[in-house]
């Protein structure tokens, strides 16, 4: 199970500036652990996280090692046109979750 | 001085050393001694990472499993009515064995006895996930194990191994968690312990974790030897630790640093 987590208003006044908050489940393997017999664990990571607003990307951000386990990613945008935000993490191990939120703009 | 003076001496200077039970109203979670930043991680849903696994287990409390075919929702319908105020009344005694259990072990009963299912794993997902479930069902309320002449040997029990001296370094539970909470140790503070968010999702851990799995921490770091899980002897300090924080409101899923 993959699981993510977005918040967003389900309504906002035309040019308001909206916060949306996403989780997503991933345990964020470094890649520089080892076992207890020293074998290298692999990195198993997520590599990229994207957020389209009608088809239009309005946030992209690069994950690396470090970055903590069950990622918590938050930012703004302008409420332009009500529609849909799609929201797109893609990692190690053919991890792809997307999540697809409604916004109705007024 | 006088031998009254002096014994008043004494009195004052035993009563310093060894501080005693913390008195009801001087209660304070652990949730009151962390950063602002991380209370407001555990308040918002949206940020606190436990709502991943309240998700699993709201999925598998109506996932259908074992020989039986039945899901726990099968029997005992919407959690977020019957399961309200479960979580704040165990462990609870348990006719069967005669002893009071955890709230792990009483999903794993239900498991094997009613779902004739194999029981999860201890720190399982999937248990983690379905305790998480049925705790949230309890937040905001009371913590409130009922105390009576079954449980009453399992409290004193506990008690006992929560003031025991143990391991090499030679250190009961009370002398940090009664006699020296709010300092520190090393960079952290020392917490009251008082079970009001398990299982809590630990920010070192980085990801959800048990009581047991708490406790099994600090009985490493005074290197002590340590239980098995869902062992007696762990079960009877759980009812000792969620009597000392009774009346305390249950936060499950809570966020710890």
């Amino acid at each position: 199970m993959a699981r993510a987590v977005v918040t967003l208003p389900a309504t906002a006044r035309r040019g308001e500036i909206i916060e949306i908050k996403t989780l997503a489940q991933h345990a964020m393997e470094t890649g520089f652990r080892r076992t207890q017999i020293g074998e290298l664990i692999p990195r198993d990571i997520i590599r990229t996280f994207r957020c389209a607003y009608n088809g239009v990307e309005v946030y992209r951000c690069d994950l690396h090692p470090a970055i903590a386990a069950n990622p918590l990613i938050a930012f703004t945008t302008v409420a332009t046109e009500s529609g849909t935000l799609s929201f797109q993490w893609v990692g190690d191990n053919g991890y792809a979750v997307t999540e697809i939120a409604p916004i109705r703009v007024e | 001085m006088s031998a009254r003076l002096l014994l008043l001496a004494a009195c004052f200077v035993f009563t310093r050393t060894l501080a005693g039970e913390i008195p009801l109203e001087q209660r304070r979670s652990g949730y009151d001694l962390m950063s602002r930043e991380t209370q407001k991680m555990q308040d918002d849903d949206a940020t606190n990472p436990g709502t991943l696994w309240l998700l699993d287990g709201e999925a598998l409390w109506k996932r259908k499993a074992g020989a039986a075919g039945a899901a726990c929702a099968d029997c005992h319908g919407d959690a977020r009515a019957s399961m309200k105020g479960v979580a704040a009344r165990y462990p609870a005694f348990d006719a069967a064995r005669g002893r009071p259990v955890n709230l792990e072990q009483r999903i794993n009963s239900c498991r094997t006895d009613r779902q004739k299912a194999p029981p999860l794993a201890w720190e399982s997902k999937d248990l983690l996930a379905l305790t998480a479930y049925v705790a949230r069902q309890s937040r905001g309320l009371p913590i409130n194990p009922a105390i009576d002449d079954r449980t009453k040997p399992f409290l004193e029990a506990g008690r006992e191994a929560f003031h025991r001296r143990q391991g090499q370094l030679n250190l009961a539970c009370a002398m940090c968690h009664d006699d020296n909470w709010g300092k520190h140790l090393a960079g952290s503070v020392i917490p009251q312990a008082h079970p009001t968010g398990y299982p809590i999702y630990r920010l070192e851990w980085q990801g959800l974790g048990s009581l047991e799995r708490r406790l099994r921490g600090c009985l490493t770091g005074i290197r002590a030897q340590v239980p098995e899980f869902g062992s007696d002897e762990f079960v009877d300090l759980e009812l000792y630790l969620m009597w000392r924080a009774r009346g305390m409101k249950i936060e499950t899923p809570g966020v710890r640093p």
